[in-house]
């Protein structure tokens, strides 16, 4: 039985994987990031029709939004050339591509063969609106959120700590 | 929908993160493949929460979570390129070889 749910899924799995393959040849910088997001608006597509509405938009908001952005500024800051380069990967893509071949078909014959009678139900599924994931979150999982907000104090002194080493070695220099 | 259809796709775009951050030199270039690699996790867990429908929802809680971890990483690891580009000029991760390990030890030094 075809649904539109499922022709659906398989195109948005067709273009993440593909955005996703030009992600990791491409020879311009620019473009690796601009197809970075294609591929993660696709997941997000992909999120939508497995029902966690508000997972698709927080996927949209910080990956597409935010993380996107920080790389192409990183891209900047360092200078990247715009036009094509030869050099952006090394010379060892052949054996770099033998072991992904090889992750995917492990990875891909396991799940396979493990779930392969499974079901999603999606026509009776709870879908994840905000009030639904609230409600778990701040239910359930509100120890590892407010260990989670550490972690991202944490994480946000760090990068200060960062910058400020370099603008002190920056002065000394 | 069968559930080894997100879980296909979630292998696929596992190895293709794997491929990006074998293969590309520039630093930016790999953290892209790490995200790759975290966001193939990230439908694992939302298609086994809609699975299993869960009424604590852990997948996607679990998910966001991710997301999070993620944007904490991606921020300390930009500032770390950009302290590598500060203090060497260039962020080709195969150049860097100041902590490589190396056949020759330095005796002299390690011996005492």
């Amino acid at each position: 039985m075809t649904t539109i749910l499922q022709v659906l899924f398989v195109l948005l799995g067709l273009v993440a994987v593909g955005s996703a393959l030009l992600v990791v040849t491409t020879a311009n910088l620019v473009h690796a990031a601009l197809w970075l997001v294609v591929s993660l608006g696709a997941v997000a597509g992909v999120f939508l029709l497995l029902a966690a509405e508000f997972v698709a938009w927080v996927q949209v908001l910080i990956y597409v939004g935010a993380v996107v952005v920080l790389l192409l500024f990183a891209l900047m800051l360092t200078r990247a050339p715009t036009g094509r380069q030869p050099e952006l990967s090394t010379r060892r893509s052949v054996p770099a591509a033998v072991v992904a071949v090889l992750v995917a078909a492990l990875l891909g014959t396991t799940v396979v063969a493990g779930f392969r009678g499974a079901r999603i139900d999606l026509q009776h599924a709870q879908v994840g609106t905000p009030q639904v994931v609230g409600g778990a979150l701040f239910r359930t999982w509100v120890l590892p959120f407010e260990v989670l907000s550490v972690l991202l104090l944490a994480a946000l002194v760090g990068a200060i700590v960062l910058s400020r080493l370099r603008a002190e070695r920056g002065g000394a220099d | 929908m069968p559930l080894w259809w997100p879980l296909l796709l979630a292998s696929l775009l596992f190895a293709i993160g794997v491929y990006g951050v074998l293969v590309r030199r520039n630093a930016v270039l790999v953290l892209m493949g790490v995200e790759l690699m975290l966001n193939a996790v990230n439908i694992n867990m939302v298609a086994f929460d809609a699975h299993l429908r869960a009424a604590l929802h852990a997948g996607q809680t679990f998910t966001l979570f991710i997301i999070v971890i993620a944007a904490a990483e991606i921020g300390l690891a930009l500032a770390i390129v950009l302290l590598v580009f500060r203090s060497h000029g260039h962020i080709e991760v195969d150049r860097l070889r100041a902590l490589a390990d190396r056949d020759e030890p330095a005796t002299e030094e390690t011996g005492r």
